[in-house]
């Protein structure tokens, strides 16, 4: 799994971040997270409030940090 | 008639908080509130507690409005808008969308990527850090509600009018390439509950709170220190009525600054006090809060210099220009 956050840097990102790896461990999932802070590459996906959630590629939160017991529902199911 | 004016007094200017810090002060503390360091400690006390108390009020129940307008709903409204009425929307919306600096350029990106021009896109960047809800309030409170809502209308007919200037001039070629190319995202909007409200309006809080809470301890400190510790007479040659050149000094130094309105409007109103006029105290805090060195580096990456100059001339022109009209027409608001 793939997941990206994306927003400029500021402390609402740095949380969102900290929220999805926590949700990762509660759940048990691996995954591969980048920060995405370039105005270029958050335009791509059309992003207009940060910070934003891509999980896979597809954006699933915007605007808003998330708690990880939110970020745990966005999250794909263990098979 | 009393009744409001009691109300205002004591809820919006809270004079029962001076007299509070006054007693304890003098009674408890034995300090002469009259006096030079009693003053500043008086006024610095007061001031701070007053806007935090205010902040936290209005940036919650304005929150609660705002969780109405998320930008991508201002962008649907906007879209379905067209010349002078879509520059009026923007400018209006630019009051009520939740905004930090930080998020200024992907939405500036989204508006555009979606084919709004240029102009309306612009009336929104400048209303939206110069005129919020709460700014309304707290000049309410530190000045008086004449002086609050012609700031207001002043504020978004600047907006609309740089907006359709910068929509003139037909700029689009110095917009970043990547950002006209720029996929639009519209996610399905799900409807928040009151309990999302309320807890988007206290993140809100907390959020706005962390990041102005220094600044308002510096405005106010360089109020107390203007109030009671710099010569009248320094003040009013630099900035005094008689010369013509207060108000653009006030701008320019104003501009590189950054700084939230909460942190500014003490200043201004440590100015006003000192017998600055209320058009140049009002064009510094115009000037600080619209335009910073920050906010321009951040834009340049989306914008190329012509339509960046464009964009700041227009908005410090007018702050100047709003500055001389409030000075000559502030005895209809004192």
């Amino acid at each position: 799994m793939q997941i990206k956050i994306l927003g400029s840097g500021c402390k609402k990102c740095l949380t969102l971040a900290d929220n999805t790896r926590l949700a990762l461990e509660q759940q048990g999932l691996q995954a591969e997270m980048e920060k995405v802070t370039d105005f270029a590459q958050i335009a791509a996906f059309g992003v207009m409030s940060t910070p934003a959630l891509v999980i896979d590629g597809k954006v699933v939160s915007v605007g808003k940090v998330l708690s990880s017991e939110e970020i745990a529902r966005l999250l794909p199911t263990t098979s | 008639m009393e009744v409001f004016k009691w109300l205002n007094d004591q809820l919006l200017r809270m004079d029962w908080l001076a007299q509070l810090v006054r007693m304890l002060l003098e009674d408890g503390f034995g300090i002469d509130t009259a006096g030079r360091l009693g003053g500043s400690l008086h006024f610095f006390i007061y001031d701070v507690i007053k806007i935090f108390i205010l902040l936290g009020v209005l940036i919650y129940s304005i929150s609660w409005v705002q969780s109405y307008f998320p930008p991508e709903r201002t962008r649907r409204i906007l879209g379905g808008m067209s010349g002078f009425r879509a520059k009026v929307a923007a400018a209006l919306l630019g009051t009520l969308t939740p905004f930090c600096s930080c998020s200024s350029i992907p939405l500036f990106i989204g508006f555009t990527s979606a084919g709004l021009p240029l102009g309306v896109t612009f009336a929104f960047l400048i209303s939206s850090p110069l005129v919020d809800l709460a700014s309304v309030i707290l000049l309410a409170s530190i000045f008086n509600w004449s002086i609050a809502i012609a700031y207001v209308l002043i504020g978004l007919v600047l907006a609309v009018i740089g907006g359709s200037l910068i929509g003139r001039a037909q700029m689009e070629q110095y917009v970043a390439d990547f950002v006209r190319h720029s996929p639009v995202l519209d996610l399905p909007q799900t409807q928040m509950s009151r309990r999302e409200r309320a807890q988007f309006s206290w993140q809100q809080v907390a959020d706005i709170f962390n990041r102005v809470w220094m600044y308002v301890l510096i405005g106010v400190g360089i109020g107390a220190a203007i109030h009671n510790w710099i010569p009248e007479q320094w003040i009013q040659a630099l900035l005094g009525q008689d010369n013509w050149w207060s108000v653009p000094l006030a701008t320019l130094v104003g501009v590189p600054m950054y700084a939230d309105i909460f942190g500014t409007l003490p200043i201004a109103e440590a100015l006003v006090a000192q017998g600055v006029g209320l058009g140049t105290a009002l064009a510094f805090m115009m000037a600080v809060t619209a335009l910073s060195l920050p906010a321009l580096i951040l834009l340049k990456q989306v914008v190329r210099a012509p339509l960046l100059a464009l964009f700041f001339s227009i908005v410090t022109f007018g702050i100047v220009l709003i500055g001389y009209l409030f000075n000559a027409f502030a005895y209809l608001f004192i």
